[in-house]
């Protein structure tokens, strides 16, 4: 009864807040003026026309910051449980946690050496 | 479990059965009320915070700050609000409507969405989630997000590259923050945070992990898109980034949402690290909590506020070698050594079984040391860097420079 409580609690907070932001933004749909023109509506670049499409190439190395956060990131959430029970633990499941963090310095060594950690 | 009715306030659900609603209505009306009432304090510290922050920024800078509106200038906000809900609303040709204005929605309403979990006294609660520092880690993630979204639909370059570079920048400094994030659920061995607040009676995180309060601090700085980590706004390289094409209230939405987004960081610092409500006379009078809490919260987002008006901007190289080569390894570190020494301690059963300040005192001191032994090795480190830097430099000019330049004389 308790948990379902706290859990319902988030589901109506989730519902619910939407509308704070909402709210504002419909009232100011409805009190300001629209006078839209094609000058008004341009894309801003500095008053420059935008040349080409927008939504262009980009560089990589964006991309190999994403891949090594992923990495870090999914090891990282199995790392709770383990923090959570931590003080209870045995010897050997200490150990695993070991490990494992030590497997995670492995893949940052592994990325700093091969240079995806500097930005070209 | 039947709670019984005491107050309105606390068992509102309670008294309603007994006034003879039925139980699920009541449960949802309560539930209701008690949202209405946590979403409704963010909403109310932003109006303050929009003051606050404009106030100490010009206090910084030699200025005097909104001074007209209102006594102070305290009605500045609210002016401000109305002028907003008059702008027009310009939406770029070209951009993918829908997403374009879900972005400044999605970027408020996960802020107040963080509030759920905080507790702000002993008994006052929101949720009190089992994963709460899960919680906060996922509404956290979203905010890389409402940047993605906002300046992928704008159809603007600068707004494009604003967005991949503050993708670049959130998504690495989240990886320290989730680090330092799990050095208070060691030590407690919950995710609750009102169970981690009930846990710093001995002792204040703050003394007991330091360094992961510290690491915590400056990658919420970087994740909030402050200075000196604010390339998310470079406006001498990027005008404004991902929110340049947004105006209005939409534009309103992202500036609330940042100031708010800061003020929950400190918020969420004064309860993993400050001891969150505790203070003394606490467990007398629970209401005493919001005071003691919002007390450290205004301490810690004064010195963010602080921090954001002195330092300047770092260059992009230098945010991604700081955190990846520094800060990343450093919250490694201080993770394993932080478990270590805990496993010590449980090792020699100095555990504080009921977390008085007397009780947990050899655990505090052992801590500790185990924090400024780390501090010590990662400054001689930087000195050994250091050194070994200058010598590189030396060899490349090939000649040593003198250690006082004298200006010639004629």
């Amino acid at each position: 009864m308790y948990a379902v409580n706290e859990w319902a609690f988030i589901g109506v907070f989730f519902a619910i807040a939407w509308v704070f932001p909402v709210l504002p933004i419909a009232a100011s749909w409805f009190f300001s003026p629209r006078k839209p023109n094609a000058v008004k509506q341009s894309t801003y670049e500095c008053g420059v026309e935008t040349v080409g499409d927008t939504w262009v190439q980009f560089k990589v190395q964006y991309y190999i910051y994403a891949l090594v956060f992923l990495v870090f990131d999914v090891e990282m959430v199995f790392l709770f449980p383990w923090a959570v029970a931590y003080r209870q633990l045995d010897w050997f499941a200490f150990a695993a946690g070991f490990l494992f963090i030590f497997l995670l310095v492995d893949a940052l060594i592994y990325a700093w050496r091969k240079g995806a950690l500097e930005w070209m | 479990m039947e709670t019984q009715c005491i107050d309105i306030v606390n068992t509102l659900a309670a008294c309603l059965v007994a006034g003879g609603a039925d139980p699920n209505l009541a449960n949802f009306l309560s539930i209701l009320m008690g949202v209405v009432l946590v979403a409704t304090l963010p909403l109310v510290t932003v109006i303050l915070l929009i003051w606050v922050e404009r106030k100490v920024a010009a206090r910084i800078q030699d200025r005097i700050g909104p001074n007209r509106v209102g006594p102070y200038g305290l009605l500045q906000p609210v002016a401000d609000a109305l002028k907003m809900l008059t702008k027009e609303d310009i939406t770029p040709a070209g951009a993918d409507r829908f997403i374009y204005n879900l972005a400044p929605i999605i970027a408020f309403a996960m802020i107040i969405l963080m509030w759920a979990v905080i507790p702000f006294s002993p008994v006052h609660v929101g949720a009190d989630l089992s994963i709460g520092i899960l919680y906060f880690i996922a509404l956290g993630s979203i905010g890389t997000v409402k940047v993605m979204v906002g300046g992928w639909s704008s159809n603007n370059k600068y707004a494009l590259l604003g967005a991949f570079r503050t993708i670049a920048l959130l998504l690495s400094y989240e990886v320290p923050l989730i680090l330092a994030l799990l050095v208070p659920v060691l030590m407690t061995g919950t995710m609750s945070l009102q169970d981690i607040t009930f846990a710093q009676g001995g002792m204040w995180f703050i003394v007991t992990a330091p360094l992961a309060a510290l690491i915590f601090l400056i990658a919420n700085q970087a994740e909030t898109g402050r200075a000196p980590f604010d390339l998310i706004e470079a406006e001498s390289e990027l005008i404004a980034g991902y929110n340049i094409e947004y105006s209005g209230f939409k534009f309103g939405m992202f500036m609330a949402g940042e100031f708010l987004h800061v003020f929950t960081v400190a918020v969420l610092f004064s309860v993993l690290f400050l001891g969150g409500w505790w203070g003394p006379g606490v467990e007398q009078a629970p209401a005493l909590g919001f005071i003691y809490l919002g007390a450290k919260t205004a301490l810690v987002y004064l010195a963010l506020l602080w921090v954001r008006n002195t330092l300047p901007r770092f260059r992009v190289d230098q945010v991604m070698a700081l955190n990846w080569k520094v800060m990343v390894p450093g919250a490694i570190a201080v993770l394993l050594a932080q478990a270590l020494a805990l496993r010590v301690i449980d090792a020699l059963g100095l555990t504080p079984v009921r977390g008085g300040f007397v009780e947990s005192l050899p655990q505090t001191v052992i801590l500790l040391g185990v924090n400024l032994v780390l501090v010590f090795l990662f400054l001689n480190q930087v000195r050994r860097q250091g050194r070994r830097q200058r010598a590189a430099d030396l060899a490349v000019v090939g000649e040593t420079r003198p250690v006082v330049s004298v200006p010639a004389g004629d």
